[in-house]
């Protein structure tokens, strides 16, 4: 009973949904704001998802059926779990375990898998290569992001147990005030950005090229799913960084920090132009990885 | 639950533009519409670019020979429901094509248009109260 609790209403699927779809009319208002405009009302995004629920839901001929109505539940799935498991380790440091670290990594995976699943069981031509650039914009951010976790790793002596990570921030002060640590943070902003698929890392939905990428043969509930996953990846991804690098969630300071990360995503995102997918590639590789090397051998000093 | 949709869909109308062979007069008046000057976002109105996210169709020209099928196929490609917008006068009727031997017709013949937007091209004011006017209709 508890359990269900736990994972439907708080602090799983419907608070970080609600949250999650704040924070994106967040971003919209700010764009807006940012263009001169005056933005969408408070609950634009709810009505944005309720109308997509009562959209005819569209497969088109030929597709794998069961494929194309997974995809975009997995997203859901995933993010509802490592939300869970986030707020759990951080108000209950008796409930992580070891390895718990490499569990998020690996369900944060899930949400690119289902694009790339959607974006090639759609049978479109620019759906596969919108599918394509997201696995190789996969592949790009996510060296740079594991070595960024792994200083964190290092600073703190070794733990892969989340619970003891914010245990030992909140004994010897949070990560991110070190040299390593400034390093591991931005290249984990980097990386939230390309993976939350905003400009300049858009590459896979570019709307002006390839229409919407993997998404575009979705219509009704499934596209519903997609935005919804979006959105909770939108408050999940800052929470994941604020309890690894910067002090952990239990705190007076974790929504200032929390509302400072996602305004950060949100001033990049609109200062930017997109990169082209082979421009992303060599920015993460050969400009973020030497960078976080660097990050790392400063964490064997413990800087 | 039925209300909140209805509501959910007057909400959030995406629309997505058909252009069918228009002389792009029309086009650009419908971009106007996102400018920070009329900013539609307000509505909750966004351009999407696949019409399978769309609720509502813009179509503007003159439907001819070869813009038939092509405007027939996106608009059953759309999920319904889904309102069509025939933006200016070639959308209305055949306007300045008269007596042209490859246009096929009104769009009234081929389509069901929700409301026309009379003009050559339309005020973005006039496209702001017509979209209006098709939304008061659900
Ligand atoms: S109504 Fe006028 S401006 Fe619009 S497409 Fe027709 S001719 Fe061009």
């Amino acid at each position: 009973m508890k359990i269900a609790f736990w994972f439907l209403v708080f602090p799983g699927f419907l608070f970080t949904a609600i949250v999650g779809m704040l924070l994106t009319w967040v971003d919209r208002k700010v764009t807006a704001r940012i263009h001169w405009r005056i933005g969408p009302p408070w609950y634009q995004p709810f009505a944005d998802f309720f109308k997509l629920l009562a959209k005819e839901t569209m497969i088109p001929a030929g597709t794998p059926k069961f494929i194309f109505l997974l995809a975009p539940m997995l997203g859901v799935i995933a993010m509802t779990i490592i939300a869970v498991m986030l707020f759990a380790m951080n108000f209950m440091p008796d409930k992580s375990f070891v390895g718990d670290l490499i569990v998020l990594i690996y369900l944060l995976a899930l949400p690119p898998l289902g694009l790339i699943l959607g974006g090639s069981a759609s049978k479109n031509p620019l759906s596969a290569v919108g599918a394509s650039r997201e696995m190789t914009l996969y592949f790009a951010y996510e060296l740079p992001f594991l070595a960024a976790i792994l200083i964190a790793v290092i600073k703190t002596g070794g733990q892969i147990r989340i619970g003891e990570m914010v245990a030992f921030q909140q004994l010897y002060g949070p990560i991110l005030y070190s040299f390593s640590g400034v390093i591991a943070m931005l290249i984990s902003l980097f990386a939230m950005q390309a993976k939350l698929g905003y400009v300049p890392f858009d590459i896979a939905e570019a709307e002006q090229e390839i229409m919407a990428g993997p998404l575009l043969e979705y219509s009704g509930v499934a596209l519903a799913m997609f935005k919804l996953t979006k959105a909770m990846m939108f408050f999940i991804l800052p929470c994941f960084l604020i309890t690894i690098f910067w002090g952990g969630l239990a705190s007076r300071w974790a929504i200032p920090k929390l509302l400072l990360l996602v305004v950060l995503v949100i001033l990049l995102k609109n200062t930017n132009p997109r990169l082209r997918i082979d421009q992303a590639l060599k920015f993460f590789w050969i400009g973020l990885v030497p960078f976080a090397i660097v990050g790392i051998i400063l964490a064997f000093y413990n800087l | 639950m039925k209300d909140l949709r209805i509501q959910g869909l007057k909400k959030s109308p995406w629309v997505f533009h058909v252009a069918a062979a228009s002389c792009n007069n029309c086009d650009i008046e419908i971009l106007d519409l996102i400018t920070p000057r009329f900013d539609v976002e307000r509505f909750g109105i966004v351009l999407v670019g696949s019409p399978r996210h769309a609720d509502a169709l813009l179509v503007t020209g003159v439907l001819n020979r070869k813009s038939l099928p092509r405007v027939l196929r996106v608009y059953e490609q759309t999920p319904k429901p889904c309102l069509v917008i025939g933006i200016g006068s070639c959308t209305c009727d055949i306007h300045i094509f008269k007596n042209s031997y490859n246009v096929v017709g009104p769009y009234g013949k081929h389509l069901p248009v929700d409301v026309f937007i009379p003009g050559c091209p339309p005020k973005p004011e006039a496209m702001i109260l017509g979209i209006v006017k098709a939304l008061s209709k659900l």
